[in-house]
């Protein structure tokens, strides 16, 4: 893209610093200030093996219509400086014809960048924000981003005003001049990168990352109580849940590891209380054994799952959708249960308040499995509807029957009485159990429950929730997928489109119980079959199988993490297919 | 609520233990029983919390409610329970081997948290339902078919690392004492805090040996203490059959807990518009 006339519809940059530089806090208001301006957009970051003190990038998308994945090549390179670079710099790779911008005083750039085809500019970045006293790199570098890019001024100046209010009027005004000087210095150079306007009528924004979203999404459900662990890529659900909770009335505790944290929030469940975990794969591997026990107890909890490269420690900053064996098959014994997986940021939060839901409903457990990819990106996303469950758990009522906790009924769901209500006291049990809730080893009695476990499931009515079909029907090629890579193959079928290759996206939200009869509906007609999917063994394509033919062209794309599947490798597999 | 005039007979369910004649449990089920009659709460305010083990089978026994988890996590479990329902009355059970070998991370952090609950752990030093392995509290030459000859292990002293690890309220009884241990589950339960109960319970079928405990217990011959190094060097230098109230501390209950304010969610929103 050198100096390109025409403005790009979609923009990607990266702002790369040691720690301390605040190369984030120059994404972070950048994006802010795009959104304000009617964009959308995404920010994800990467930082170095260092915790702290190492190096760190900004990495951001800026597009006019909804942006679900990260660029793979970057049109702008800002480098505050260069240190460790070397040891990140293949995560944000320069586009043909792409800018990067570096002060001499920083060194040469890495070897990945002086061998791509670049243009490199020379600028004092330190020089420049010395020249302004109390002057920061980062506000520099965000000035040379906004006129690079066309992005007024005015607005980034005004979310700079909102940040900094805090530590005074100074340190406002020499962000501002910063920034003015920033965007004068860009000015002179022979390279522009233009951001197409906005569309027209853009509804207000949120700035909102996935595991904010999910977590919001579970407190609109009624979540009132959280228990958990730390553990990345999952933190923020709880950093988010801990204030939002005290500030609705619930708590959250940190317990001492994922066996309590999930024992928690059974016991907080059966107090009445709508109750999540959020965890990783690590911590879900440590839970499995209570997952069971919720299950057997028909007590209803949730446990997002903010998957990461496994197995074990795997590499806990990454992405990859690995953890649906465990999470659909993990159990031991027969313990139906539901699974589902956001397709985006702004869908964790609908998911979120879905699962809460059918966990509520169905008294059971439901895993949602978000992942690394959405759970940590910070996305520019229209305000999300609003949406209303009628959630509440089949309540028992005192009349004068006595109680049986696990009754058998049409829909499989028994009334489950609180403590606190007289005539409503029952023992929970992971024992098999009678209706009444007393141990059996009576063959009748596990035979009985196990049949009125599945079918309270079975029996659910999903709605049109299983998923998405986007396209005419008409398409014989479609790309089937789930979760958070929904939005790389949108963006993949809309680049074919371009080339006049039409494809047609399908992609499950609901992963088990398996939305069987509307999956084969909207497969129907369908020639050739591109499974997309983030799992070295193919997990997702298992899954699928086991349940329905597929009796189609049918290829996979299929990999581990850390390296995201994106929307150029899925064009490419898609094109060389309809060469063929 | 308080109500008058509640009997024993009132906190016992239906359900026959499935208990071996003799076993120290049926006593301790008695205790309970009597104790929750004397704190006139009705039995729907009460939650029994169990893992598994022979010991753990006693919520069912009661008519509170009960919860029967898995092994090892009670204590989790009850202060799930109790953060996000202050209003109940939450007793957490376990054995030996569910409180202090698989549950062992949780003794210690539940008595950090030090949320207001009771624990009483039936110790038969043995893992009864398993038919007769070495606990953590077993002697180190109790020789079994898993470890013959004993594990050579040392004995875990509960008591000591509860103190150790901020319970604020310590105690040993015999379950064959009723009276006793009922009188000290009433205390345990009306003070504010973590209370822990070890109750001696003797395993007739798999620790023969323990139907002598009844002789070898006796009432700790000093007053109780406020004072943790106090009572943590008493410990250390009983005989381990001291019985009675060992501790009680001034050590303020987990605050954080969930009320039944629905709270408004929408204002959450506008934390993210921009
Ligand atoms: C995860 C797990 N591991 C092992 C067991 C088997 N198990 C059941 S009870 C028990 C020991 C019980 O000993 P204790 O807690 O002292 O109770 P007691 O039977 O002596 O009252 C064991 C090891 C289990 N149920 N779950
Ligand atoms: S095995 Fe021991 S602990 Fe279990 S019921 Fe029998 S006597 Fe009691
Ligand atoms: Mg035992």
């Amino acid at each position: 893209m050198t100096a390109s006339l025409e403005p790009a519809n979609s923009i990607s940059f990266a702002i790369v610093g040691t720690g301390g530089a605040g190369a984030i806090t120059a994404g972070s208001m950048l994006i802010e200030a795009a959104g304000k301006a009617g964009y959308y957009g995404l920010l994800t970051r990467s930082v170095g093996p260092q915790i702290r003190g190492g190096e760190a990038a900004a990495l951001v998308r800026l597009s006019t219509k909804p942006a679900a994945c990260m660029s793979k090549e970057f049109d702008i390179l800002v480098a505050i400086d260069w240190k460790n670079a070397d040891r990140f710099i293949g995560a944000m790779p320069v586009a043909e014809g792409g800018l990067v911008i570096c002060g001499p005083a920083a060194g040469d750039p890495p070897r990945a960048i002086r061998e791509t085809d670049c243009t490199i500019i020379e600028c004092p970045i330190g020089e420049l924000a010395k020249s302004v006293p109390g002057g920061r790199e980062n506000m520099i570098s965000a000035g040379l981003v906004a006129e690079l890019i066309g992005m007024p001024l005015e607005e980034i100046r005004n979310v700079v005003s909102g940040k900094l209010a805090s530590k005074g009027e100074k340190a406002v005004e020499a962000s501002h001049g910063c920034l003015e000087i920033g965007a004068q210095t860009a000015a002179g150079f022979d390279h522009t990168c233009r951001l197409a306007a906005p569309e027209e009528g853009s509804n207000k924004r949120w700035l909102i990352t996935g595991n904010e979203a999910v977590g919001l999404g579970a407190l609109r459900g009624g979540v009132r109580f959280a228990a958990a662990y730390p553990i990345t890529p999952a933190t923020e659900v709880l950093e988010y849940l801990s204030p939002a909770l005290a500030s609705v009335g619930g708590a959250l505790v940190q317990a001492e590891d994922e066996l309590a944290s999930i024992n928690m929030i059974i016991g907080a469940s059966f107090g009445g209380r709508p109750s999540i975990t959020a965890t990783s794969g690590p911590g879900l591997s440590l839970m499995m054994e209570s997952l069971g026990l919720a299950a057997a107890s028909e007590t209803p909890i949730v446990v997002v799952d903010v998957m990461r490269v496994g197995p074990s420690t795997g590499v806990a900053t990454k992405s990859e959708q690995s953890d649906l064996n465990i999470a659909v098959y993990g159990f031991h014994g027969d313990a139906p249960h539901v699974v589902v997986a956001p397709l985006s940021v702004s869908d964790c939060l609908f998911t979120g308040q879905w699962a809460v839901h059918m966990a509520e409903t169905l008294q059971t457990p439901v895993i949602v499995l978000s992942d690394q990819s959405i759970g940590q990106a910070r996305v520019l996303i229209d305000r999300p509807a609003d949406i209303t469950f009628m959630t509440r758990r089949k309540p028992f009522d005192a009349d004068g029957e006595a109680y049986q906790r696990y009754a058998i009924t049409a829909d499989g769901v028994s009334p489950m009485s609180t403590p606190g209500q007289a005539g409503g006291q029952y023992t929970a049990d992971g024992l098999t159990h009678t209706e009444r809730g007393s141990p059996s080893s009576a063959r009748s009695d596990q035979k009985e429950q196990l049949d009125k476990r599945h079918d309270k499931i079975a029996r659910f009515n999903f709605g049109n929730h299983w998923g998405i079909t986007e396209g005419d029907s008409a398409r014989a090629t479609v790309i089937l997928t789930w979760g958070s890579l929904t939005g790389a193959a949108r963006e993949a079928i809309d680049a074919l489109q371009d080339e006049d290759i039409p494809v047609r996206l399908v992609s499950l939200r609901q992963i088990s119980p398996f939305p069987e009869e509307p999956l084969k509906a909207a497969l129907a007609g369908t020639k050739r079959l591109l499974v997309v999917e983030q799992s070295y063994s193919a997990q997702f394509y298992r899954h699928v199988r086991s349940y329905i033919d597929l009796p189609f062209e049918v290829r996979q794309l299929n990999r581990e993490g850390p390296y995201e599947i994106g929307p150029d490798e899925i064009v490419t597999k898609i094109r060389e297919w309809n060469d063929q | 609520m308080n109500v008058p005039n509640l009997k024993a007979s009132n906190f016992k369910s239906d359900i026959t233990p499935i208990w071996c004649p003799g076993c120290g449990d049926f006593h301790v089920l008695m205790s309970i029983t009597k104790a929750l009659a004397k704190l006139r709460r009705p039995p729907e305010d009460i939650a029994v919390v169990s893992g598994i083990g022979c010991s753990s089978r006693i919520p069912a026994y009661t008519n509170c409610y009960g919860f029967h988890g898995v092994h090892g996590r009670s204590l989790a479990v009850a202060a799930g329970l109790k953060v996000a329902r202050p209003d109940l009355t939450v007793m957490a059970m376990s054995g030996d081997g569910d409180g202090f070998s698989i549950g062992g991370n949780h003794f210690l952090h539940a008595r950090r948290r030090n949320v207001d609950m009771t624990y009483i752990v039936m110790d038969n030093r043995v893992y009864g339902m398993t038919k007769g392995q070495p606990s953590p509290t077993t002697e180190s030459d109790w020789d079994s078919a898993l470890s013959p000859g004993g594990t050579g292990l040392r004995a875990f002293h509960p008591l000591v690392i509860a103190l150790a690890s901020g319970a604020n309220f310590v105690a040993r009884e015999f379950s064959g004492n009723i009276k006793a241990c009922t009188q000290t589950i009433v205390e345990a339960v009306n003070h504010p805090g973590f209370s822990f109960v070890e109750i001696l319970s003797p395993c007739v079928t798999f620790r023969p040996d323990e139907k002598e405990w009844k002789n070898q217990v006796h009432e700790a011959s000093v007053a109780e203490t406020d004072d943790p190094a106090r009572a943590a060097r008493r410990i250390m230098t009983d005989d381990g059959m001291n019985t009675g109230i060992l501790y009680r501390g001034p050590r303020k209950p987990y605050s954080a807990s969930v009320s039944d304010e629905v709270g408004d969610v929408s204002a959450l929103e506008q934390f993210f518009e921009i």
